[in-house]
């Protein structure tokens, strides 16, 4: 409903005025006469109506000012053209998420408008997501619909050419929507589900309007694989449970299996991208009847090609973690050494976190010890920091347990 | 239609160091620019190049009169165009085409006096 307003309206701003006000005389009118047989088209015409009207006293008034410089021109659209937007409000839908995620804005300021304005989450909501002050995500998002507005950024999806560039915006947009609901960065609790069935949906709806673009499939695969273990993450307590414990046979099965689908698709389009890979690798897990007998040697292959295409610091690790499975934890050791020297990895917590397993594997308590330390000062989120917290405790009594050195 | 500044940030030691041959091809790299737009669906509303920044002089707060660019940067703005563009994708489609090689180029809405709410 939004985003055929923003058509008509032109301006974020007056867009959302004027849904708010289609709501308030819905409520009047619905009151009146009863709920009408389609209350979702009834809404976006009044918003929309409400829009055309505003634009038109807009218009009027202009002409009426004595101005000493030629005013703009407002043109109405025609009605012809509003009866066939009817038809396309997932592309209305698309246009948005689009216009969000521009290059043009700021990356952090993409996603918090996507949230704002695809998926309606409120601005303190989405300032919490983002562990920011409420009045610095507002003054973020106020800033970016100015920079929409003033600088003319257009209502489209982008042109075939332009679609590589623009399309892995939205996708790291989604994406990073999704794994901020899958793990919050802050609090008590580990996952927040509505932030994950957004960034589902949104996931499902690129998919579906742009299937030539095997990204779209890839990362749809990535999150219907990855939500399928939602459930089984955390234990009654709220308590985090890691891969290797994970109840597998609680695992969303229906899940698993479209997700299997959707990603062979994304496979069997050309040279994977990084979505498609990481899709890959969760459907190898998927497909696990245990951690020990995970195809591993597989696993580590599709890190090395993620490396490929997507050469962070952070697939590297994982690909660490991998070669720690495969040919065990001693191989890996030489791995995360190199890593250790990366200052982009000095405050991230799952470095010294799989270090600290390696360790404890390898029978170094002390070692192991002393890596969750480092691990539980570096996380801020409660499930995690318990779970670091227990290991801890776990090798602190192994290494008591041992016979005194010498 | 909307007018668009795209603003020409450079290294001056660019052009200091460059040959006789690789000025006029900016030159004419400028020209091309500038039929260019027109053939994109843009026009051309104005544009200068500007003085080396050794030239400037800057006025700042209370009066105060001192030598050389306000900003102190590696690159800087030494030269301009007003294009008229439908949109921030446009513009920048126009400003791609835009010769800049000891740089890039920035490229900002003009503000319209009748309808910028700044």
């Amino acid at each position: 409903m939004l985003s055929a307003t923003v058509r008509v309206a032109g301006d974020l701003d007056l867009a959302e005025e004027c849904a708010q006000e289609a709501y308030v005389r819905a409520l009047q009118a619905w009151a009146r006469d009863g709920v009408p047989e389609r209350p979702g088209a009834w809404l976006t015409t009044a918003a929309r109506n409400q829009a055309l009207d505003r634009l038109r006293r807009e218009v009027t008034l202009r002409r009426k000012l004595p101005l000493l410089v030629e005013p703009a021109t407002v043109d109405p659209p025609d009605p012809a053209e509003l009866d066939r937007l009817d038809d396309a409000v997932p592309d209305d839908r698309l246009r948005l998420v689009f216009t969000c995620c521009h290059p043009a804005l700021a990356p952090e300021a993409r996603v918090a408008l996507t949230l704002r304005l695809v998926c309606g989450v409120p601005t303190p909501d989405v300032a919490r997501a983002f562990l920011v002050a409420e009045p610095t995500m507002a003054a973020r998002i106020t800033r970016a619909k100015k920079k929409i507005s003033a600088a003319r950024i257009p209502y489209r999806v982008p042109s075939r050419a332009e679609l590589p560039e623009r399309l892995d915006s939205v996708l790291t947009a989604v994406h990073l929507l999704y794994s901020t609901g899958h793990t919050a960065g802050e609090g008590d609790a580990l996952v927040r589900e509505d932030l994950c069935d957004r960034a589902l949906h949104l996931a499902r709806t690129l998919a579906a309007l742009l299937p030539e673009q095997a990204e779209t499939r890839g990362l749809l695969g990535l999150l219907l694989l990855t939500d399928a273990r939602r459930a089984t993450r955390t234990d009654e307590q709220g308590r985090l449970i890691l891969l290797a414990d994970q109840d597998r046979t609680r695992w969303d099965q229906r899940a698993v299996l479209e997700g299997l689908t959707v990603t062979a698709g994304a496979l069997a389009s050309g040279p994977p991208g990084r979505f498609t890979l990481q899709a890959a690798i969760a459907g190898v897990h998927a497909i696990a009847p245990s951690l020990q007998r995970t195809d591993w040697p597989r696993v580590v292959h599709l890190y090395d090609r993620l490396l490929m295409v997507c050469d962070t610091p952070v697939v590297a690790l994982n690909r660490a973690a991998a070669v720690a499975f495969a040919d065990g934890p001693a191989a890996a050791l030489p791995l995360l050494d190199e890593l250790a020297t990366d200052p982009r990895l000095a405050d991230y917590p799952y470095l010294p976190a799989t270090r600290a397993d390696l360790l404890r594997r390898l029978g170094d308590t002390a070692g192991a010890a002393q890596s969750y330390r480092r691990a539980i000062e570096l996380t801020a989120n409660a499930a995690e920091r318990a779970f670091l917290e227990r290991r801890l405790a776990e090798v602190d009594r192994a290494a008591g347990a041992d016979p005194m050195p010498g | 239609m909307a007018k668009y500044a795209i603003l020409i940030y450079e290294d001056p030691a660019f052009y200091t160091d460059a040959s006789p041959e690789a000025w006029s091809a900016v030159l004419d790299a400028h020209n091309a620019f500038a039929k260019q737009v027109f053939e994109l669906g843009g026009s051309i509303e104005g544009g200068a190049a500007l003085a080396p920044t050794t030239t400037a002089t800057t006025l700042k707060g209370g009066g105060t009169v001192t030598d050389g660019p306000f900003v102190e940067t590696k690159e800087a703005l030494g030269g301009f165009y007003i294009v008229e563009a439908r949109d921030l994708d446009h513009a920048v489609e126009i400003a791609t085409q835009c010769p800049a090689p000891g740089g890039g180029v920035e490229v900002r809405p003009v503000v319209d006096p009748t309808t910028n709410p700044f």
